[in-house]
């Protein structure tokens, strides 16, 4: 069953991750190597900026015209045979995915990969009422069984390393003990899953796009396993966040682009589904249009574009801070630069701290194919949250001071002589205590004889000697 | 089941109409696009970094011989013939009738599926296949291997185009259906970014350009 984090502050929930050095060195690798990955499939098309600006226009017009799109969607996919469903939160999804299985008696459901369920808090709901949810893609079936939620939202697993995959199939599948071979053990994963297919009542998926103009839904995978949880039982059940939504069927052109190379550099998925009505006459295609927060978040100026996002992930794979302290560190669904702004807007004294774990270099927002200005609204979170009185006494007070020294120039060059001279002399133990967040898994670099300013004064009155030697 | 009625959608659609959102007109589509001087070249290329295996025939004769001869076409000594459908016209292939096959779950052992593509996308080796040739989309997931047939002629540069020709006079989504890109096999990266091919559905796919 998936567990529901409790909510602790950034710093605070990272430690641990931190302290394993060599495996915290590991993910950040494992990201950058996806984030190269990207750049070389974006390099590869002149048009790169173009798309991403076109994507960007297309997701401000729609997010400007919801309302009467979800409505013609509405109407397209109940022509094509689909029941249309409406959740106002997380509760009103999961009791309708309940409905529905219900009235067909399910007991075995095939998941496929969807945030929006992980959102709802989906699995454990069901698990309650007596119905058996197995999640089909590899990586969330693997931290289904370690009763983890995803770290990532397009690589649930990326945290965890070969030898526990063996481990934990080991235990659960009987594979070998010390398996270790991600070949082996993805094809034990495939034999049991493939019962899982073959028995399942009904599937359900995320949607990676909705169509307006037609009414369908595009579902994109590389496993292909939405396709096999859906095409064989007689029941779909999709849910779809309101702001996945595009006008019309060709504008997937822009989004199929833009999607995979930017996710996991590849040029497209395996397998982008497109879905018009049930598999069938008498199967059931049911689609559940969800908000949960969402129109809150179109109703707020500084944030709006947010709502832009098509969750390929790339702004967690370039972020230095997500790839050194783990998705899990974020306790939420959507972890990394983007979650960081949608989780304060669906709770921000819970979520306070993660607006702050930012450095603000900007690469989120270089790379984000929507163009959502990422670390632009993170700053904006910051002030919001001191404006509302969420940010602790301790930081606010630091602050403040710091901001009181940085306008006073005398000042701050006494302080930085002090601090000089200070560093050098203190011993360790009161330099890295409990006191310096900053100093946990790291040294402060040492302190340089001289200021910055002191060495510019010096080198502008008097040329150095390094320079006149200089050929 | 009504669902025009259902309070939540009357909130929902409340809730975000009472949001002033300045407008913004929707982008046209038409741009500079990448194409490529010799797209087959380009095909093959994508199709192979993405797993997928891409083969040229230049006559339905060159077409048969290249599927006979494919290593999954085979059976090992001793065994069986591997179970084969095949749904492309012409083709002397499959042991089984797709036609009678009345439940997708019947579909599980079979070995290889000979399948039409509609068309293929250069830029991204994908191809474009539909529910209306198969009385089981299943297939497309379920079969070991897959072949598609693409005409060369139907090779389109890219994604765009692609749309261009779905969303023509005769839309392709106008009716009730499921269509399909396939770039490539069923894989995976889950356990620590090590590329399996093969994770639920077909272990192989290999696409046949028939340039005739």
């Amino acid at each position: 069953m998936t567990t529901t984090l409790p909510i602790l502050s950034h710093p605070q929930a990272a430690s641990a991750f931190a302290q394993d050095d060599a495996r915290a060195h590991w993910h950040d690798e494992a990201l950058w190597f996806i984030r190269v990955k990207r750049d070389r499939q974006a390099r590869s098309l002149p048009e790169w900026e173009t798309l991403r600006d076109r994507a960007s226009a297309i997701k401000t017009h729609t997010i400007a015209n919801l309302a009467d799109y979800l409505e013609q969607f509405e109407r397209e996919a109940t022509r094509h045979g689909a029941v249309v469903h409406w959740a106002a939160n997380a509760a009103e999804h999961n009791e309708i995915v309940l409905s529905i299985l219900r009235k067909h008696s399910v007991k075995t459901v095939a998941k496929s990969k969807s945030m929006l369920t992980e959102e709802c808090h989906l699995n454990p709901f069901l698990e309650r009422n007596g119905v058996d949810v197995v999640d089909t893609d590899l990586g969330e079936w693997i931290v289904q069984l370690r009763e983890e939620t995803p770290s990532h939202i397009v690589l649930p697993a990326i945290h965890i390393k070969k030898e526990e995959v063996g481990e934990l199939f080991h235990d659960k599948l009987g594979t070998e003990k010390g398996a270790t071979d991600p070949k082996y053990l993805a094809e034990a994963a495939r034999k049991r899953l493939r019962q899982i297919f073959l028995a399942c009542q009904a599937g359900i998926t995320g949607v990676n796009f909705a169509i307006a103009e037609t009414g369908g839904i595009v579902i994109c995978t590389n496993e292909g396993n939405a396709d096999l949880g859906v095409s064989l039982p007689p029941v779909h059940i999709a849910s779809v966040g309101i702001e996945k939504l595009i006008p019309r069927a060709a504008d997937l052109g822009v989004f199929l682009r833009l999607l995979a190379r930017s996710a996991t550099g590849q040029p497209i998925t395996s397998y982008s589904s497109h879905f018009h009505g049930p598999t069938r006459p008498g199967h059931e295609l049911h689609i559940i249009l969800v908000d949960n927060g969402r129109s809150d978040i179109l109703g707020r100026e500084d944030f709006r574009r947010s709502l832009h996002c098509i969750r390929c992930g790339a702004c967690m794979n370039t972020c230095p801070v997500y790839r050194r302290s783990g998705g899990h560190s974020y306790s939420a669904t959507v972890p990394g630069p983007i979650g960081s702004i949608l989780n304060p807007a669906r709770d921000p004294k819970g979520y306070s701290s993660l607006p702050y774990a930012c450095s603000l270099c900007g690469s989120c927002s270089d790379v984000c194919p929507v163009k959502i200005n990422i670390h632009e609204q993170l700053l904006t979170w910051r002030h919001e949250l001191v404006a509302h009185g969420h940010i602790k006494f301790l930081k606010k007070l630091s602050m403040k001071a710091v901001s009181f020294v940085f306008r006073r120039p005398a000042l701050y060059g006494f302080a930085g002589k002090m601090a000089r001279f200070a560093l050098r002399i203190t011993p360790r133990f009161l330099v890295y205590g409990p006191w310096n967040p900053w100093g946990k898994q790291r040294d402060l670099p040492v302190a340089p004889k001289r200021s910055f300013r002191d060495e510019f004064q010096q080198r502008s009155h008097s040329k150095s000697p390094a320079k006149r030697s200089a050929p | 089941m009504t669902t025009s009625t259902s309070p939540a959608r009357a909130r929902i659609l409340a809730a975000i109409r009472q949001h002033a959102v300045p407008q913004a007109e929707l982008p046209n589509l038409a741009g500079d696009w990448i194409t490529f001087p010799d797209p087959v070249a380009k095909f093959s290329e994508v199709l192979t970094f993405v797993g997928g295996k891409p083969l040229v025939a230049t006559d339905r004769a060159e077409l048969e011989a290249q599927i006979r001869d494919l290593a999954v076409m085979q059976s090992p000594e001793g065994a069986a013939l591997p179970k084969v459908i095949c749904t492309v016209e012409g083709l002397p292939f499959g042991n089984v009738d797709f036609a009678k096959v009345l439940d997708p779950h019947h579909l599980e052992d079979i070995e290889v599926a000979i399948l039409p593509g509609e068309f293929a996308v250069a830029e991204n080796g994908a191809v474009w296949v539909t529910d209306r040739v198969v009385p089981h989309r299943a297939i497309y997931f379920i079969a070991q291997h897959v072949v598609l047939v693409v005409r060369r002629a139907d090779l389109l540069d890219n994604l765009h185009q692609a749309y261009d020709r779905l969303c023509g006079s005769e839309h392709a989504f106008d009716q009730p259906g499921y269509g399909l890109f396939v770039s490539g096999p069923s894989k995976t990266a889950d356990i620590e970014q090590s590329l399996v091919i093969g994770a639920h559905g077909p272990r192989s796919m290999t696409v046949l350009l028939l340039d005739a």
